[in-house]
Order: C-alpha cells, then sequence, then structure tokens
C-alpha cells in the first residue's frame, strides 16, 4: 500500500483498518474510511487541487467543509459525474474518481493560466465595458467566454439516478449537530415533541469533531464521550427523528423547510445499489432551533491565496480528525486567539510550527499563554506582507506593523514553511436565519453580523447566534430546544446547565486588509471569483454605493460558495472604502440554497413519463394502431395526423383535408371541454358570460358563444347547448376546459351570488366522435336507422337524442370545416365500439380519420378562427371581424363595457384578414411578422403577425389568416413577410377562402 | 411555502389555492354610464400595498370555494379568513 506521507502515526476519527483507494487527476492515491476527498488528498500531500475561475491561479484546500471556495473538483464520470464538488465535503470510498476542473490541458500546465499575466487588463467589470459594443458581435464573445468561463461540465448523458421526495411534519427542528444543536435536540427530544435533527455531515459533532479534546471537558468527562451519550440518548427517543449527511439548505415561509439527503453519494456503485441517490425532504416545522455554528474567515493580506495557505480551524480539524498533517512547516497568522489552538495541535502532531503571527500588539488569552508555555515563537504587532511559492507556500515575508495598523516597517523577515494556517475570526452562519427574513444586527465588538428578532418561528443558540463558547453553546441549545418544544406544546422542566471547562478568549483585532509595502501584491477576498481588494476599490472609484451593486459588479460572493467565507471582509473594505461604518453599507441577501442540490433531487420522481400526466381519449388505442402521430395539447395526447406507408406529414394532411370535403372525414373530438351547467339562473348567467343572447334559444338547440375578459378581450369559445329550460352543456376549447370552468366559478361566487347555477365539469364523462363531409348523413343514417337526419327535421345547430351503433347518443349537427357535421356525443365507456362501428360502416364511403392538423385547415379555409391562435390576450372580437355575435342590446355581460373603451374602440387596431403568398406553393411561417415596407436589416415596423398558415388541398395554394394594423381596410394592398432568405410577398383578401356562402353546410 | 387557513377544509398548503388578487373592487353597475376612467380604474388599478393586503382565494384543488384571505404582503402572516359574503373583520393597529 502506497504510503500517505503526511498521515499521522496515530490518532483521527479515521479507520486505519479500510484502506480506501481513490484516483486524483488520474493518479492512485490511498486514503482511509472517515475521510473527505480533501483530507486524503493533504495525506497524500497533494495541496495544489484546482485552478481559479478568471486567473486560473493554482489554489488549494482552504477549509475543510461547506464553506470551501477553492477545492472544488469533478466527481465521477460519464452519466455519472458531478461538476463544482467540495472536496471538504465528498466523503471517501473505494474508487472514487476526481478531477480538477478549470485547466487545460493539464492542472500544473494550463493555458488559461495567462490570464493572471494579463490580470490588468481584466479588472472587475471588464465583461461590461469590453463586450457589450457592437451588439451584434456579443453572440461571437459570448460563445469564448462561456468556454473560458465555467468552471466544471455538466453531464450531458441522461441522469441513471433515482431521486425521492418526502414530506413531513414535525414539531422542532433543529438545523445542526454541534454542541448546541444536540444540545437543543436532546432538552426538546425530552418534552416528548416530534424532534427532527439534521447536520449535513455524516457524523454528528459539528466542531467538536475537530477537537484534540486536550484542553476542554464537559461536565466530568471529555466532549467526545458527552456527544456519544447524547446521540445515543436521541437515537433512543421514538419521536426523533436523527438524519446525518442532511444538509437544511433554505429556509422558506411559514416554516417551510428544504433539507437534501444523500443517501448513496459517499458509497462505491456497487454498494449504493437501486437505493435512491438523494431524498429531498420538504419539511414544516412548528418550531426551528438554529445551530449552524459559525465559518471562520480569512485575513486579507498580499498572495494569500497559494496552496498551503488554509484556514486555521481547517488545519486544526485535519490534524485531530483527520490525523493529517497540512505540512511539515507551518506559520499561523491570526488576528484573534483560536488559530493558537490549531498552532498548539499542529506542534502536539508534530508540525514544526514557526511561529505564530499575531496582528495583535496585546495577546493575553488562555491559548496564547498555552502556545509560549510549548514553547511556539509568537509575533505581536507583526504581519505577513507577502509569500512565496507557485504551486505549494514555501515562506513567508513579514514585518512589524504600525500603530494605526495600516502600515508596516521595519525588516522583512522571512519564515520558511510549506503551510499557512491563516484565522481572522468567525463568521456566524447566519445564512438559514436570513432566508428566514429576520433582520441581521451588526456586533462591533467582534464584527460579526448576529441573528435580530427572528420573523418566523426560530430561534439560534450557539456560534450562529455570536456565542462561540462551548459553554454557551451547550446553554444556548438547550434553553433553545426547551423553548421551542415549550411553544410548540410541550412540557418539560428546566435542566441543570451543563458545567463546561475551556480556555478563555481574548479580544480580537480586525485589520480589513493587512498592510504590505508592495503596493500591486494581489489580495484576494473572494477566492472562488478571483475578487481582490482592487477590484472592490475599483467599483467604489467608479461610484458604486450599495453592497449589492458592488457584489454584481465586482461578482464578489457569487460564485457556487455565495462567498462563505469572503462576504464580510468583502462588506467591510468596501465600507473602509467608502469612509463608512459596516452596517452602514448593509448585508447582501443569503439565498436558498446554502450549498447547491442537485436537479435530480428537485425533479424527483416528476422525470420521463412521470413528468406531467397524460391524457389519452377513449378511441386513443385506435389512433395508435393505425400510426397517427400524436400532438400535445395540454396534457391530451390527440391524433395530429395519420400518414400512410410513404407518405409525409403533407401528403397526409393533404389526403385527411380532401376526404372531408369530399366524402366522409372522421375526427376525435373527446378533448373537447364539456361543462354541466344547471339552475334557475342557467340561461341568465350564459347571457352574462357570454357576448350573445342565450335566454330565447329553444331546448334541443345549440349556439356558437364567445367569451370575453372583462377588459373585453376574447377568451375563449365554443358552441353550447340547451338541455333543458334550466340545463345546458357548454363546451369549449380542449387547452381551456378547466380554467374556463374556474371562471365561471369565480363569476358565480364572487360578483353574482344571488344566480342558483351550478357548473359541472363532464368533459371525461363523454366520448366525442365528429363525421363532416358530403357523405356523413348518410354514414350517420347507417349506423342510426331510427334518427331523422334530414336537413328540414335535423337543421343545422340542432339536437336530437337516439341511438347511434346500439348506443345511447346525442348528437349535434354542427360544423367546424363547413361541411355536414355531425357530433356525436356517447358515454366514454362505449365510445371505441361507436367509433369501430362508423370506421365500418363509412368504408363503403372510403371514410378517412383525420387528425387535427387537418382540422386546422379545415377551419382556416373557412376562416373560422381558434381562441389562443388567432386571439392572445389582446383581441376583441370586433378586431377578428366577430361583430355579429356581440349583442349590445341584451344587457351587460363580461367584457362589455370595455369594448366601448378608447383603446379597445381604435379603427387602427390589428384586425383578422387573409394573406396569399405571391407565389402560392409557399407557405408562411406562422408567427412571421408583416411590414409595409422591407428595410435592409431590422429593425423594421412590423404591423401584423400571421397566426395560421397552411397549404389548402382545396384551393390548391397556400393560405394565411394573419392580424394586421387597420387590415380590413387593406384588402388588395401588397405587404411583406420579412425572412433570413428574404422577404415574402403577400396580397391581404378576405378571411374566408373557401365557400363564402356557405352553401355546402346547409345541403 | 405558505399554508392558508380554508374556512371549510382547514390549514392546507398554497399549492392547494390559486390567489385571485385583491378583493372588495366593486365591479361598477350601469357600466355604459360610467366614464372610461372610472373603468379603467375597476379593471386595472390595484393597490399592491406593503403590509396588509385584502385577498381573494380559491381552494382550488379541494373544496373550490371562494374566500377572502387578509395577508400581510411582506410577511406573508395570513392575519384573516372570512367568507365572500363577510365584510371584512376589524384587524387592529392595521390599515387595509
Amino acid at each position: 500500500m502506497k504510503r500517505q506521507r503526511f498521515r499521522l502515526p496515530s490518532g483521527g476519527r479515521i479507520d486505519r483498518g479500510d484502506a480506501r483507494a481513490f484516483s486524483f487527476n488520474g493518479r492512485r492515491y490511498y486514503g482511509f474510511s472517515g475521510d473527505t476527498l480533501a483530507s486524503a488528498l493533504l495525506a497524500n500531500g497533494v495541496h495544489f487541487v484546482g485552478r481559479s475561475f478568471k486567473y486560473h491561479r493554482p489554489r488549494g484546500v482552504l477549509g475543510s467543509g461547506a464553506e470551501e471556495p477553492n477545492a472544488l473538483v469533478q466527481l465521477g464520470a460519464g452519466a455519472r459525474t458531478d461538476p463544482n464538488m467540495r472536496a471538504t465535503t465528498t466523503e471517501l470510498f473505494d474508487g472514487l474518481r476526481a478531477a480538477s476542473q478549470n485547466c487545460w490541458p493539464t492542472l500544473r500546465f494550463d493555458i488559461g493560466g495567462i490570464n493572471d499575466r494579463l490580470s490588468g487588463l481584466l479588472p472587475a467589470g471588464f465583461y461590461y465595458k469590453t463586450f457589450m459594443q457592437p451588439a451584434r458581435l456579443w453572440k461571437l464573445y459570448e460563445k469564448f467566454i462561456r468556454r473560458a468561463a465555467g468552471l466544471g461540465r455538466a453531464p450531458t448523458e441522461r441522469d441513471p439516478d433515482r431521486y425521492d421526495q418526502q414530506y413531513a411534519h414535525c414539531d422542532v427542528l433543529v438545523v445542526g449537530a454541534g454542541p448546541a444543536g444536540l444540545a437543543a435536540a436532546l432538552a426538546a427530544g425530552r418534552t416528548g415533541a416530534r424532534v427532527f435533527v439534521v447536520d449535513e455531515q455524516a457524523e454528528f459533532g459539528g466542531t467538536m469533531l475537530a477537537e484534540s479534546g486536550r484542553h476542554i471537558r464537559i461536565r466530568d468527562t471529555s466532549p467526545d464521550a458527552w456527544r456519544e451519550d447524547t446521540i445515543a440518548a436521541l437515537e433512543d427517543m421514538s419521536d426523533v427523528t436523527v438524519l446525518p449527511r442532511t444538509t437544511a439548505f433554505g429556509y422558506y415561509t411559514h416554516n417551510f423547510i428544504g433539507m437534501l439527503e444523500r443517501l448513496t453519494d459517499h458509497l462505491p456503485r456497487a454498494e449504493a445499489g437501486n437505493q435512491a441517490r438523494q431524498r429531498l425532504w420538504k419539511l414544516r416545522a412548528k418550531e426551528v432551533v438554529l445551530a449552524t455554528g459559525s465559518i471562520e474567515r480569512p485575513l486579507v493580506f498580499a498572495e494569500n491565496d497559494r496552496p498551503g495557505i488554509l484556514l486555521a480551524g481547517a488545519a486544526r480539524e485535519f490534524v485531530n480528525r483527520y490525523a493529517v498533517a497540512p505540512g511539515t512547516r507551518a506559520v499561523v497568522f491570526t488576528n484573534n486567539d483560536s488559530a493558537y489552538a490549531a498552532a498548539l495541535d499542529m506542534a502536539a502532531a508534530g508540525v514544526a510550527v514557526e511561529a505564530v503571527i499575531d496582528l495583535r500588539t496585546e495577546v493575553e488569552g488562555d491559548l496564547p499563554r498555552l502556545a509560549r508555555e510549548a514553547g511556539i515563537p509568537v509575533l505581536q504587532g507583526y504581519a505577513v506582507v507577502a509569500t512565496s511559492g507557485r504551486h505549494r507556500v514555501t515562506g513567508v515575508t513579514v514585518m512589524r506593523l504600525n500603530d494605526a495598523g495600516d502600515g508596516v516597517s521595519g525588516t522583512a523577515r522571512k519564515l520558511r514553511c510549506d503551510c499557512v494556517a491563516v484565522s481572522g475570526g468567525w463568521n456566524p452562519a447566519v445564512h438559514l436565519f436570513s432566508q428566514s427574513r429576520g433582520k441581521l444586527n451588526f456586533q462591533s465588538e467582534m464584527n460579526i453580523f448576529v441573528p435580530g428578532e427572528s420573523v418566523q418561528a426560530a430561534r439560534s443558540a450557539g456560534a450562529c447566534n455570536g456565542s462561540f463558547s462551548l459553554a454557551e453553546c451547550l446553554k444556548e441549545g438547550a434553553d433553545a430546544g426547551l423553548a421551542a418544544a415549550r411553544v410548540a406544546g410541550f412540557e418539560g422542566a428546566d435542566a441543570a446547565t451543563l458545567a463546561a471547562i475551556e480556555p478563555a478568549d481574548g479580544p480580537q483585532r480586525s485589520l480589513w486588509r493587512v498592510p504590505s509595502e508592495r503596493k500591486d501584491a494581489r489580495m484576494f477576498v473572494d477566492f472562488q471569483n478571483d475578487v481582490t481588494t482592487k477590484d472592490l476599490d475599483l467599483a467604489v472609484r467608479e461610484g458604486y454605493r450599495s453592497i449589492e451593486h458592488v457584489k454584481r459588479y465586482t461578482t464578489t460572493g457569487m460564485g457556487t460558495d455565495q462567498g462563505k467565507t469572503g462576504n464580510v471582509n468583502a462588506l467591510a473594505i468596501v465600507a473602509g472604502s467608502l469612509g463608512a461604518e459596516i452596517p452602514a453599507v448593509g448585508v447582501t441577501t443569503f439565498r436558498a440554497p446554502y450549498t447547491p442540490v442537485t436537479f435530480g433531487a428537485i425533479a424527483g420522481r416528476h422525470v420521463g413519463g412521470l413528468f406531467d400526466p397524460v391524457r389519452g381519449t377513449p378511441m386513443h388505442e385506435w389512433h395508435v394502431q393505425c400510426g397517427a402521430k400524436f400532438e400535445d395539447v395540454g396534457q391530451w395526447k390527440r391524433a395530429w395526423y395519420y400518414p400512410r406507408e410513404g407518405e409525409t406529414m403533407r401528403q397526409a394532411v393533404d389526403r385527411e383535408v380532401r376526404a372531408a370535403r369530399e366524402s366522409v372525414g372522421i375526427l376525435d373530438y373527446s378533448t373537447l371541454g364539456k361543462i354541466d351547467i344547471r339552475g334557475p339562473d342557467a340561461a341568465a348567467f350564459l347571457n352574462r358570460v357570454y357576448t350573445n343572447a342565450w335566454t330565447k334559444l329553444g331546448v334541443g338547440r345549440c349556439r356558437y358563444g364567445l367569451m370575453l375578459r372583462d377588459d373585453g378581450m376574447v377568451m375563449d369559445d365554443g358552441v353550447t347547448l340547451r338541455l333543458g329550460e334550466n340545463h345546458f352543456l357548454m363546451t369549449t376549447t380542449t387547452g381551456n376546459a378547466a380554467s374556463v370552468l374556474s371562471w365561471l366559478e369565480e363569476w358565480l361566487q364572487t360578483e353574482w351570488p344571488e344566480l342558483q347555477v351550478y357548473c359541472t365539469s363532464v368533459t371525461e364523462q363523454y366520448a366525442t366522435i365528429s363525421i363532416c363531409g358530403p357523405n356523413a348523413r348518410a354514414l350517420l343514417g347507417a349506423v342510426a336507422p331510427e334518427m331523422r337526419l334530414g336537413g328540414d327535421v335535423f337543421p343545422h345547430m340542432s339536437m336530437q337524442e337516439g341511438m347511434v351503433a346500439g348506443v345511447a347518443a346525442r348528437v349535434l349537427r354542427v360544423s367546424f370545416t363547413g361541411e355536414i357535421g355531425f357530433e356525436i356525443n356517447v358515454p366514454a365507456r362505449h365510445g371505441r365500439a361507436v367509433w369501430d362501428a362508423l370506421i365500418e360502416a363509412g368504408a363503403p364511403h372510403g371514410i378517412t380519420s383525420y387528425g387535427t392538423e387537418a382540422m386546422h385547415v379545415l377551419r382556416a379555409e373557412k376562416g373560422f378562427v381558434i381562441a389562443g391562435q388567432e386571439s392572445d390576450g389582446t383581441v376583441t372580437p370586433i378586431d377578428l371581424g366577430m361583430d355579429w355575435i356581440v349583442n349590445w342590446t341584451k344587457g351587460d355581460f363580461i367584457g362589455r363595457r370595455s369594448l366601448n373603451r378608447s383603446d379597445t374602440a381604435r379603427e387602427d387596431r390589428k384586425q383578422l384578414v387573409g394573406l396569399f403568398t405571391a407565389d402560392p406553393q409557399t407557405v408562411l411561417d406562422e408567427g412571421s411578422q408583416i411590414v409595409e415596407r422591407v428595410s435592409e436589416a431590422p429593425p423594421m415596423d412590423m404591423i401584423g403577425h400571421v397566426t395560421s398558415s397552411y397549404y389548402s388541398p382545396n384551393l390548391g395554394r397556400s393560405i394565411a389568416l394573419a392580424m394586421i394594423r387597420s387590415g380590413r381596410g387593406r384588402l388588395g394592398e401588397t405587404l411583406y413577410a420579412p425572412m433570413p432568405d428574404g422577404p415574402i410577398e403577400v396580397t391581404v383578401t378576405s378571411p374566408v377562402f373557401f365557400d363564402p356562402e356557405g352553401t355546402r353546410l346547409n345541403g | 411555502m405558505l399554508r392558508i387557513p380554508c374556512p371549510w377544509c382547514g390549514e392546507r398548503d398554497v399549492g392547494e389555492f390559486h390567489c385571485g388578487g385583491e378583493a372588495h373592487i366593486a365591479r361598477p353597475s350601469g357600466a355604459d354610464t360610467i366614464d372610461d376612467d372610472a373603468w379603467a380604474e375597476y379593471l386595472f388599478m390595484r393597490q399592491n400595498p406593503k403590509g396588509s393586503h385584502h385577498e381573494r382565494w380559491s381552494h382550488a384543488h379541494g373544496c373550490r370555494r371562494w374566500f377572502h384571505v387578509v395577508r400581510d404582503t411582506d410577511s406573508d402572516q395570513v392575519l384573516a379568513v372570512y367568507l365572500m359574503n363577510e365584510a371584512p373583520p376589524d384587524l387592529p393597529g392595521r390599515s387595509s
């Protein structure tokens, strides 16, 4: 087995008996169970793991958890590859494959590294300044920029994994299982409340997992013993749900929490088996306890981004938790006491700690005292002013700080090292609190943002509340857990405070930018997006004042890490440049998700065939057997056309259209929306929702109606049948069936509650078969011998009930094609039988099934509009030339007043016309823009657009419907449809192309 | 993801509901006699307040009944729920 050069001989929470092989950039390494990819890489001496986003600078592991901005890798391969995965939160498993991102051809030799030399040319906002003009070149630039930018690569294959989603409710949700979270969960759990306790890590304990345990005690035991006892107690409680590897990523309205549980990401493929990969929890919590801890902030100093420079807390975690030495010679650079623990722990692990460089002139806490006693040199009032090393830090230069902290003086001392552990203090992880819309308060003593008053039912405890000591975490956690359970309706006694022994911290000194004698040295603030102090200064010089604008201009905090390490530093630096206090500059809004969430988890099982329900008619299988092509209309699958062997779509549609005009065509019309309307006021109600009059319609007769919104715009249309004095059957367009029903109910319940009318959707209760053509009557006669079908007894727009193919049917004589047509409605379960009978009986007539495409051609030949095709929510009946259907004398109806508004009454509105192309074989594209005069290039003055366009086999030429400004006054005019291949000349005509007198209908 | 207390079905997830916008907008009767401005006021003008807002909601995937909700548009707190034929309740310290 390959030696892990930086693995400590003992200690850590890893299982040395369980070695795991993995590959990084094609090289094979070994780590142990319990490692993260980051700790395993460091154990093998690999610090340089990636290239930065903009300058392609070599970067190493900075943190040890979710805050990591640098060590982002591409995991896996093929369909199972994930970009931008943090090495610090990726659990090591046998066979793990990882690769660096944003480098080509290799990590060490990277062409994009040229950007680093050109950095003077790539300041903040260079995008906006360089690539905006001329506009047409942007498309060219964008292609290259997109390729040059970006970090990892998304998989191109279909995701083979399954993802679960689960809804849950609880009394108390505890987010975070560090000392505060564990104490909170225990206190809440003891009351009997239903508790969820979740933590993003595999193991509960939070920062306690990074403790050496040498300097702290809880009660009389080690912190780890307390941790284990507490977890065991929680697992024993039947109403407590313990979820490790679960990130609460979003805090939404009314205590709705989104959580991502990683089920198999830590397992080799073979062990994952058929389990879902991840589970998205949608949790509704009565009360939430946030115990999300804190995130260390780096110091902003010259050349602070070299591999080997990492956060002090992370260094400590690598030593204590993973038994990995972050280097052989370390320098610690800090402004507070906590980094001394890293110095002590590294020293205890055999790392040579060259010195602690402390920005403070007075250093008096317990930990610095212990460090001095351990013989670690401490340079007080000193600063790191430069670093060296290309792929790994090789040394630092330190100088004495002046009193103000804004300059350095004296001799520069060089210290050799291969690791620099940095601490600029700790930021409470207030992300979820901020997402819950709670306001943050600035606490100037420690220069941190802490939760203010809660807006939702949430409370914060421990480090995320600005309380960093173990004793405070334990007490606040227990108090918050108990209080939350009590508010949720449970009772419990106050628990005794847990005694904790720990070192006391001294004050810290905040120097937001550590001075350097080199004015051109780069100081990185946002590592992932390569934002330096210079970029922030530039933004301020160019006049940006709001932190939200500075953020967008410089891209600070806009990486996948959302600036977890850099944001507060950036804020303070901008405040400094503006001469303002930090709270006056404000804080940018934290947004969900806290860490990235896979699309797979968000989609859950709603993929492929389960993406959306599919609705088929009772005759669906017949269409499938006849080789129909389908089109989606809402959720319906509708037969589009039925190509025969060797037919193109055009040939099939032409054949179907001709058959309907020359003999008989049959159409499955079952998708039509059908609403049963009853009640003593039903006729009066229809009078108000349709533009025409309904009270005098005879029983057994039907009428076409047009429905407007109250702003006068066409909403829907259809034929409505009167079945009785107080009983109607309304039809709607296929796509609007549900919205029309809602529309009717809304008016009945909100505006006209005095009307006694009841509406019921019966769309799915009936199969509707439409037959039309010169032989339609003969066909119907063959299957309905008892019905009297003569034009005198069964005129257009009337209804008969009778037996059709042995099934009780309601037959309407209506037409959407201009031919004699019948609509046969039977109970859905008989639909297929009646259809089959018609097909059989129609054989002598050469009955032809036609689909929606032929239906569209047939109605367009007649100039019949389709709501939603000719109309688009900005079209009145007058615009459509349908004045004939507006009854001005019957009284008020929805939309009536609006038809007289000055805007809707304008003469120069777009109006429905027909268009003939100069070349009868040219079929216009639907949506084409129409102009009077063609210019060489856009923009051109657009006067309308094509709404429907087909080839009409009955006319032997193309036809189109269009909405054209003042169109009715333009008959005979020549207009143009400008297209990429040149303008198409068109002539304005009447929108009724075929049988304008309607002689065929009444035959 | 709000929770909306339907007066008939109880508290349900917002996904079951449809929001119909501002409530208590009187549709002018005798529309022929009112001028364009007054009609436009009815059609288009809405308060869009930050704070307490009287709205119409329907339990679209439940009982399909319309009812009134007073919602704080800033905090999303539901301040009151009342039936279609009821007058808005007095909410102390808030103006509508």
